[in-house]
């Protein structure tokens, strides 16, 4: 939130080099939210007690929500998956709310957060597939319901992965750009509104994201495609 | 005109019509749901997570015509940078 208007979003500002590796900004507050967070769930889990104080009942409540939000869209396994898409979570809620700290800028609103969690998503979809109904199985699913729909199948896989790409970057990122375009024209104080719905877009678009991964696990499982479970239950 | 001239114009109207269908998609998603709520109270949590997911999508059509306009004015291959 440096002000300037003419400053473009796809640039990659470095802030320091290690040896010839250029370390950009994004990655140094990933680093650091990514050390806040596990510094901060290992002070929270440090006394588990089977009587929860105060700080414990909060933390529990979030992981059993995080658990039944995924458990309701991945059904049966939805447990396995809580360490992927729940860290996923939180990690994209820190991420997308940094934005609004003072001297910090969003590590998502630069393209290539969200090109690498989308690339995460895009992986995990086909292991969760390969390894529930093995390859040839999970082959199998793109020439359905007919061989003609092959091209359009392989091509959603691909479509679908960059659009939960470009969501995550142009939401985070047309808030951000709008938040300094509003402070170079108009001045201080007049966009917080603006930083109040930018709070708003980061948690939505934090959930969306993690909704999203569920979804297209849950698909590569086989649980959302009852025509499966019809046919064979036709053929015993 | 410049190439720097039409690129403004196209940003503005990439984002322009771009606009126009998500906005009046989203009017009817979100009135649908309303709708529905109101009829079943009881199952306004599963419509909320649905309504957002589907409410993401239909946004992320106006998003993409954002990012071709920054991409228009910032990124553009016409224009040698400076």
């Amino acid at each position: 939130m440096n002000g300037g208007t003419s400053h473009s979003p796809f640039d990659l500002p470095v802030v320091f080099n290690v040896g010839p590796v250029p370390v950009t900004r994004p990655v140094v507050v990933t680093w650091g939210i990514m050390a806040v967070l596990m510094i901060g769930s290992r002070l929270l889990t440090r006394r588990l007690r089977v009587r929860p104080g105060r700080v414990q009942t909060a933390v529990e409540l979030l992981v059993t929500t995080i658990e039944s939000q995924i458990g309701d869209v991945i059904p049966d396994v939805g447990g396995s998956y809580v360490w992927l898409l729940g860290t996923m979570f939180i990690f994209l809620v820190f991420a997308n709310v940094s934005g609004l700290v003072p001297g910090l800028q969003a590590p998502t609103a630069y393209l290539e957060t969200p090109a690498a969690l989308a690339a995460i998503v895009f992986l995990s979809v086909h292991v969760a597939g390969v390894s529930r109904r093995g390859l040839l199985g999970y082959l199998r699913e793109f020439a359905r319901p007919s061989i003609f729909l092959l091209p359009l199948n392989l091509l959603s896989e691909v479509t679908r992965t960059f659009s939960l790409m470009i969501r995550l970057f142009g939401n985070v990122m047309s808030g951000e750009f709008i938040i300094a375009i509003v402070l170079g024209l108009a001045g201080l104080l007049v966009p917080l509104p603006l930083m109040g719905l930018e709070l708003l877009t980061g948690l939505i678009q934090a959930y969306i994201f993690t909704t999203l991964a569920a979804v297209f696990i849950a698909a590569a499982l086989g649980a959302t495609s009852p025509r499966s479970e019809t046919g064979k239950e036709q053929t015993t | 005109m410049t190439i720097e001239q039409i690129s403004i114009i196209g940003a503005v109207v990439a984002v322009s019509f771009g606009a126009i269908g998500p906005a009046l998609a989203e009017g009817r998603a979100v009135a649908a749901a309303m709708e529905a709520m109101a009829r079943q109270p009881e199952s306004a949590p599963s419509l909320s997570r649905t309504l957002f997911v589907g409410l993401a999508m239909i946004e992320t059509m106006a998003i993409y015509c954002l990012v071709v306009a920054l991409l228009i004015l910032f990124a553009n291959p016409f224009v040698h940078a400076h």
